[in-house]
């Protein structure tokens, strides 16, 4: 499969480097080269050496989305650092691009309940730390 | 007409004026504002009429009263925001009427695609104008209506060009376009089939879009283009 990344901090350049150790087609978009590197530390090789893609470029460029290869993507995740940032991005994904898997990282449990129920596949990490931290006080 | 209660995200110039003179037309008035030392400055003058906190959190729309809201106005600095922020009040909390602050021009289309309309941006507004003051090959956008696929422009013929001195009959203008009116020396007329252009004259021309470059080379001096 073709996944694209767009944000590549801890989660998405986590997900990304599995990705391509799984043998995926992987590429990241991510405005800050130092993602860059992370990529390299957490593959402990050269990301580009290895196969992977990487762009320089912000979410919201069509031109920097269709530079990472959005057109040819199978997955699509959206885990920038910010939330209303993901919840366009994989709005744009979906209708403009039409990638059939999309995926957005919202930090926010309400919005990411509710844009849930738009149709947008979301994950929510403080929902799944919230439900962990409840089972681990008061069980 | 009784007021509107109206939310303004973000308390930026444009956001504070916004309520300002809204608040001025008798409207009532929340502007939420999340940099807390922005708020406390704003608070001074607005007092309760401003709010601290993120309006793209649900909670904080829903304090400021998001049910009753009769229009929802994003004008925080960031196009996301605002793009989230209108879309949460449309169709969440089915406001009617919403306007979105676009910053950057090329987020347009994402405003447009995720049907958050309408999208001002400043900086677009100012291109037109410039276009308008300072046009190139004397082409002037008088009105544009994409979606009903018309748009109306004015021409200076130039010198020398293919349409001076041309019966309007004459004119090889493509499919989709008409001459509705000629400008001379100050005043219009309504051309009729055998009227002719005359170098300096002003022409306004109803067109199909992408017509435009088709148009224009009939009306520019040689030698002017480029």
């Amino acid at each position: 499969m073709f996944v694209l990344v767009v944000g590549a901090g801890r989660v998405g350049s986590s997900v990304a480097t599995s990705a391509l150790r799984a043998g995926h087609t992987v590429s990241v978009l991510d405005e800050d080269p130092l993602s860059h590197e992370r990529l390299d530390v957490e593959l402990g090789a050269s990301w580009e050496e290895a196969g992977g893609r990487f762009t320089i470029g912000t979410a919201l460029e069509l031109d920097a989305l269709t530079e990472a290869g959005i057109e040819n993507a199978d997955v699509f995740i959206a885990s920038t650092n910010g939330d209303n940032t993901n919840l366009v991005v994989s709005q744009l994904a979906q209708r403009r691009f039409e990638v059939p898997r999309v995926i957005a990282r919202i930090l926010d449990p309400r919005r990411a309940a509710w844009y849930a129920e738009q149709g947008v596949h979301t994950v929510c990490p403080t929902q799944i730390a919230i439900e962990q931290l409840e089972k681990a006080a008061l069980a | 007409m009784p007021g509107l209660y109206v939310i303004i995200a973000g308390a930026g110039k444009v956001g504070w004026n916004l309520a300002r003179e809204l608040l001025e037309r008798g409207d009532e008035v929340t502007v939420i504002e999340q940099d807390r030392r922005r708020y406390l400055t704003v608070e001074q003058e607005l007092e309760h009429a401003v709010q601290y906190g993120d309006a793209t959190e649900l909670w904080v729309l829903e304090r400021a009263g998001i049910q009753r809201a009769d229009l929802v106005v994003a004008v925080t600095g960031d196009d996301e925001d605002n793009l989230l922020i209108c879309q949460v009040a449309k169709e969440k909390y089915l406001c009617e009427r919403i306007i979105a602050r676009c910053n950057n021009p090329r987020n347009l289309v994402h405003f447009k695609l995720l049907g958050i309309q309408p999208a001002v941006s400043a900086t677009d507004l100012i291109l037109r104008l410039i276009e308008h003051e300072v046009p190139r090959y004397g082409l002037v956008h008088l009105l544009d209506l994409p979606e009903e696929r018309l748009e109306i422009i004015e021409l200076v013929v130039g010198d020398g060009c293919e349409a001076a001195g041309q019966r309007v009959a004459d004119l090889n203008l493509p499919d989709g376009a008409l001459v509705i009116s000629v400008l001379r020396d100050g005043s219009g007329f309504v051309p009729k089939a055998d009227s002719v252009v005359e170098a300096g004259d002003e022409v306004l021309v109803v067109l199909d879009p992408g017509l435009e470059e088709d148009i224009t080379r009939l009306f520019v001096s040689n030698g002017a283009g480029g």
